[in-house]
């Protein structure tokens, strides 16, 4: 049972007391033409996560509070969490920077425009 | 040993305990005992001449008590009886009460004759891996055969009858820093961390504080630890900050230092109980900071046949004596391997027990304990190991015990001597309890010195002290845990007590202990003495190539009974090592799951039972549908009339009735659970048009629209009609047990993806009572009731809503219809509900009224064709399936679920399409859910059936592969006794036109 702070309310709560909605910064490619969109991209919006071993990103939504949807990066090993963050954002600089694998990959090319 | 005194007298010092001016009497199978208060049940049996308390779970051998408290393997018993019998209790924890009954387990007929004991003797056809190697084939004999015989012989006492009288709680609380164990190392912890004001929590499983203080030898301040002790536990329980918790176990370790506690109230008083006084608490707690002081628990070391009543720990037989006054037997031996056996040995000395000598595997050990005990007269022998047990009375008596040299590692045993002795106290030394340590992921690393595994890393905040810690020395155990306690409470000016450290000589790893004679041959080395795991055991799935620990501990049960290996774990990876010549860190580590102990169902649903099980949700016509009806369905938390039987009918009687007065006369549905959210905005329209698949923003005000909603998967997930109140305000409704899982879903779409959008979304299901008023008479209804509504076809046609008054009540009227028929669904503020609904059924009264349930409800759907998300759909079924393309915009640029609906898998032929079915024979209703077969393959399911009374048939939906292609065509369900054929038809029965509901 992890305990989560809200950044919108600020109530630190049970984890019951929110819902995991999953990983974050998920692009969905605009619908307009499905021409436009390969089987392979959809699938991948679907369905390919990222799975690290360490810091993660992730929505959560502080379900028995104040209803609003926000981001957390969290160690999967440790299960610290690193930063809560609005969910129209990314994440702070320093964390982009330190993340692994197929995020680092994913921030590269984001961290200018922060 | 039976019927012989074993209860020490008092001069003797012995029985800290025991209150002997209140004896109390108790019955162990059905004899009557008698003990003192102070007494565990195993003591009370023990000075009762009773060794043997149990049947082990697989070879039914009999066992006594091993250890000293709640890692107990052997002594489990049932206690009470009836509703109130608790079966697989350990005994050495259970505290005794006047009156307790008490049972042995694993036994039949008798504990001292045991029909079950045919599997010692056939020990050879059980070996590791037997249930999976035996059992496997046929599979026909698992059910009439195996099962039945496992069942009878195995399973761990029984069950309780009928309902738990007794109450249970559940309790939350946050503190600063929990502290585990109420030892030494654990008072100096929650001494430091309290002296700046922190909230501490402290808690010990055992009815007191203070662990092993008054069974230990060293001195504290200069006075013994048990004072010591005391004075700690005093000055915690008067601190206002500090919660001191006893007989309160600390069952698991969670994520960000959340720990549940398992608190037993009155289980040790019957009279807390019957006044009302819940039995059980499970605390759940959220810790700034965990300190572990849990202690140790000692191992034993393996010889042949150490499983025999009277070979128990030294810790054990220590504690038999100093706190209960219990002589283990009238001549003991002391096997050992470290220096704490000699405190054993010392105290059964004092107390005039028996010893027939120490024998100590280690060369030529030396220290003060060892010469104080050669000086009060005690024979050492060392070099030397048990080799075995000779016994008799069936093994429940040990006459004497075998000694060999000892060379480790070396085979069999050539040269023993016999030395006469009832009872063994073994010390292997001492294991770290590290399991809370374990249950969130804490690392453990092997400690040569002390042969065991102990704590490394944990990333909690989360500190381990003392001999939990692998620090078995008195003054570490005191440095640890101020020093933990202090870092968690801030630095704290305390007086730190001194201790004369005194050098003890090092303990020297012993698994196995050769015996003499053919191998596990009459010559068993117990490994796990509660699921029967022996040496040869291990070996043997060494030899067949269990190499992983984790596969051996599957194949051969080690350490997966309920005691979870706190004995045999550390033991077994020593066995295997020596088996494999690998180191034990090799071999592999261990870890440990919560709970740390079993604890009561009861504890776990706490007040959650009966009433209060679950909380339902109730209409504001609640009441009267309870009042005519006792038939209700749940539908999500809602609980609503199924139907409402008069008179003596039957439900299908009812059913039938209520969907013709419908189609006939006039029906009115509680639709009150519907699902009903307010979405408002400028941006509400262009909002609705992409959550739904059809098109909303060219909706006019006044008017409603049936939509579909997918997921982004191109899922059926919702459906339901939405009217247009005004240019920036609509009123979606959705299925009755969606309404939550919607309201969610477009929250979750505006505020994560769509944010530019201005819109809110507010559930209002509650504020409203909404009823459906249907069939041919219904707009005769409304008139009588009288309205400001025009309530003509003209003015109001179908698929239109108003606002305005009925019968002086303010409401909102939409025309639609889910029964086909001519109908109103009226809405008006919940507090309004029952008042309407009564008018409105006076009102109806020279019309016919009468209300429908929900099965009325789905049948008069089901005769239309209309389907039922959850029903016709499961998840993975496309708007295209339920012949709905004309629901799917080709024109709107983008809405959920749009690009997956062309997803080639969706698109592509074969697929399964809603259709209707009618059974040949017309009084056949097939069974939800049926199966299509068609050439050995299944083509198919039933989604919806009913009896239709309107067309005196059976009626059915169903989800065929290409079945909107095979109008005509027959298929049959094979069912378990029969086969039932249907035609495929056109899913809509009645009224294909819509005349009905179009005047
Ligand atoms: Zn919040």
């Amino acid at each position: 049972m992890l305990e989560i702070k809200c950044p919108v309310c600020g109530v630190v709560g049970e984890e019951g007391d929110f819902h995991g909605g999953g990983q974050a910064h998920i692009t969905r490619p605009a619908t307009d033409n499905p021409a436009n969109i390969s089987d392979e991209a959809q699938r991948d919006y679907l369905f390919m996560r990222h799975n690290p071993k360490g810091l993660h990103f992730e929505r959560w939504r502080c379900d028995r509070g104040c209803g609003k949807w926000f981001h957390a990066a969290r160690d999967t090993v440790t299960n610290e969490f690193k930063a809560y963050y609005s969910i129209r954002e990314l994440p702070p600089v320093e964390l982009m920077k330190a993340a692994t694998g197929s995020w680092a990959e994913y921030f590269k090319d984001k961290m200018v425009t922060k | 040993m039976t019927g012989k005194p074993y209860r020490l007298p008092d001069d003797s010092g012995a029985g800290r305990l025991l209150d002997r001016s209140k004896p109390l009497s108790f019955t162990f199978d059905g004899k009557k005992m008698t003990g003192y208060a102070g007494d565990t049940l195993a003591s009370a049996v023990m000075a009762n001449g009773r060794r043997v308390m149990g049947r082990s779970f697989k070879y039914h051998r009999p066992r006594g008590l091993i250890t000293m408290g709640s890692e107990e393997p052997n002594a489990l018993v049932g206690v009470g009886t009836g509703s109130r019998r608790e079966p697989n209790l350990r005994a050495t924890q259970v505290e005794l009460f006047d009156g307790m009954t008490s049972v042995s387990q694993n036994r039949w007929p008798s504990l001292d004759f045991d029909v079950g004991i045919i599997n010692n003797h056939m020990s050879r056809l059980f070996p590791s891996g037997f249930y999976y190697k035996t059992f496997m084939w046929p599979k026909t004999f698992w059910h009439k055969v195996y099962e039945p015989v496992i069942r009878n012989a195995a399973g761990l006492g029984v069950a309780p009858d009928g309902v738990d009288p007794d109450s249970y709680e559940q309790v939350h609380v946050h503190c600063d820093v929990l502290v585990v164990g109420g030892g030494v190392a654990g008072l100096a912890a929650a001494q430091a961390a309290a002296a700046n004001g922190k909230r501490v929590m402290i808690c010990d499983e055992t009815p007191r504080l203070g662990g092993i203080a008054d069974i230990s030898n060293e001195l504290i301040d200069g006075k013994s630890q048990l004072d010591w002790v005391r004075e700690q536990a005093a000055s915690l329980t008067a601190a206002d900050n500090v919660h001191v918790m006893t007989r309160a176990t600390v069952i698991g370790h969670y994520h960000h230092n959340y720990l549940m506690i398992f608190e037993r109230l009155t289980d040790h008083n019957p009279a807390l109980a019957a006044a009302g006084a819940p039995r059980h608490r499970l605390w759940k707690v959220r810790a700034g900071k965990v300190i572990l002081a849990s202690g140790a628990s000692e191992r034993t070391m393996t010889f042949a046949n150490n499983d025999r009543p009277g070979v128990m720990l030294s810790s054990a037989a220590r504690t038999l004596v100093e706190r209960y006054g219990v002589a283990p037997g009238l001549m003991g031996l002391i096997f050992a391997n470290n220096d704490d056996a000699y405190i054993t040995a010392l105290s059964l000395k004092r107390s005039g027990v028996g010893i027939a000598r120490i024998v100590d595997v280690r060369e030529n050990p030396q220290s003060e304990i060892i010469t104080a005990a050669q000086d009060a007269g005690i024979e050492t022998m060392f070099g030397h190991a048990v080799a075995g047990v000779e016994t008799s009375a069936g093994g429940k008596q040990i006459d004497a015990v075998k000694i060999a040299p000892y060379v480790k590692g070396r085979g069999r045993v050539v040269n023993e001597i016999t030395v006469p002795a009832d009872f063994i106290a073994v010390s292997g030394g001492w294991n770290p309890v590290a399991h809370l340590w374990c249950h969130n992921g804490g690392k453990l690393q092997w400690d040569d010195t002390l042969a065991c595994f102990k704590p490394k890393s944990h990333d909690d905040d989360i500190a381990i002290v003392g001999s939990a810690n692998g620090t078995m020395d008195l003054a570490g155990c005191l440095k640890e845990g101020y020093a933990a306690g202090e870092k968690a409470g801030g630095k704290a000016r305390l007086k730190k007590p001194r201790v004369v450290v005194r050098k003890q000589a090092p303990v020297e790893p012993m698994w196995f202990s050769p015996a003499t004679g053919k191998y596990n041959e009459g010559n068993k080395h117990f490994i796990d003495l509660q699921n029967d795991v022996t040496a040869a055991d291990l070996e043997l799935a060494q030899r067949e190539g269990y190499e992983s620990v984790e596969h051996t501990k599957r194949y051969t049960t080690l350490g997966m009974a309920t005691d979870q290996g706190k004995n045999s774990n550390v033991p077994g990876m020593g066995i295997i090592a020596e088996a494999t010549g690998k180191a034990v860190p090799e071999v592999g580590t261990t870890t440990f799951r919560p709970p740390y102990t079993p604890f009561s169902f009861g504890a776990i649903a706490g007040t959650q039972r009966g009433k209060l099980f679950h909380v339902i949700r109730r209409t504001a016509v609640y009441d009267w549908h309870t009042s005519q009806t006792s038939v209700m369905e749940p539908v999500g938390d809602w609980r609503r009339p199924y139907c409402y039987p008069q008179g003596g009918e039957s439900q299908q009687d009812a059913i039938n009735r209520e969907i013709l007065n419908v189609r006939n006369n006039v029906g009115i549905l509680d639709a009150s659970t519907l699902g009903k959210i307010e979405i408002k905005g400028p941006d509400a329209g262009e909002f609705l048009n992409r959550m739904y698949t059809n098109m909303f923003a060219g909706l006019k005000t006044g008017k409603c629209r049936y939509g579909l909603m997918m997921n982004e998967m191109g899922f059926l997930m919702d459906d339901g009609v939405t009217a247009k109140l005004a240019d920036d305000h609509y009123l979606m409704h959705t299925t009755s047990g969606g309404a939550d899982r919607i309201a969610a879903w477009l929250e979750e779409w505006l505020q994560t993806e769509w944010y530019d959008l201005k819109v809110y979304v507010t559930p209002v299901t509650e504020q409203w009572s909404q009823f459906a008023i249907a069939g041919p008479n219904a707009r005769k209804v409304l008139e009588k009731l009288g309205s400001d509504i025009d309530l003509s076809h003209e003015a109001l046609p179908f698929m239109a809503m108003a606002t305005g008054d009925i019968a002086g009540f303010p409401v909102r009227l939409f025309r639609i219809s889910f029964s086909g028929e001519l109908s109103f669904e009226v809405a008006t503020p919940a507090n309004y509900g029952q008042d309407l609904w009564d008018k409105i059924l006076e009102a109806g009264k020279e019309f016919g009224i009468a209300p429908y349930g929900t099965e009325a409800l789905h049948v008069l759907r089901a005769e239309k064709g209309f389907i039922v998300v959850g029903d016709e759909t499961d998840g993975t079924v496309t708007p295209h399936d339920v012949g709905m393309s004309w629901a799917v915009s080709k024109k709107k640029p983008d809405y959920i679920g749009k690009r997956s609906l062309e997803q080639a898998f969706l698109t592509e032929p074969g697929r399964k399409q809603l259709v209707g079915l009618a059974t040949t024979d017309p009084n056949e209703v097939l069974p939800d859910g049926a199966p299509a077969v068609e050439s050995g393959k299944l083509t198919g399911h039933v989604t919806s059936s009913y009896w239709s009374p309107t067309l005196k048939r059976s009626i059915a939906m169903a989800l065929v592969k290409n079945g909107s292609e095979r109008m005509g065509e027959k298929i049959s369900f094979p069912l378990a006794d029969k086969v039932i054929e249907a035609e495929i038809v056109d899913p809509v029965f009645y009224d294909k036109e819509g005349a009905r509901q179009n005047v």
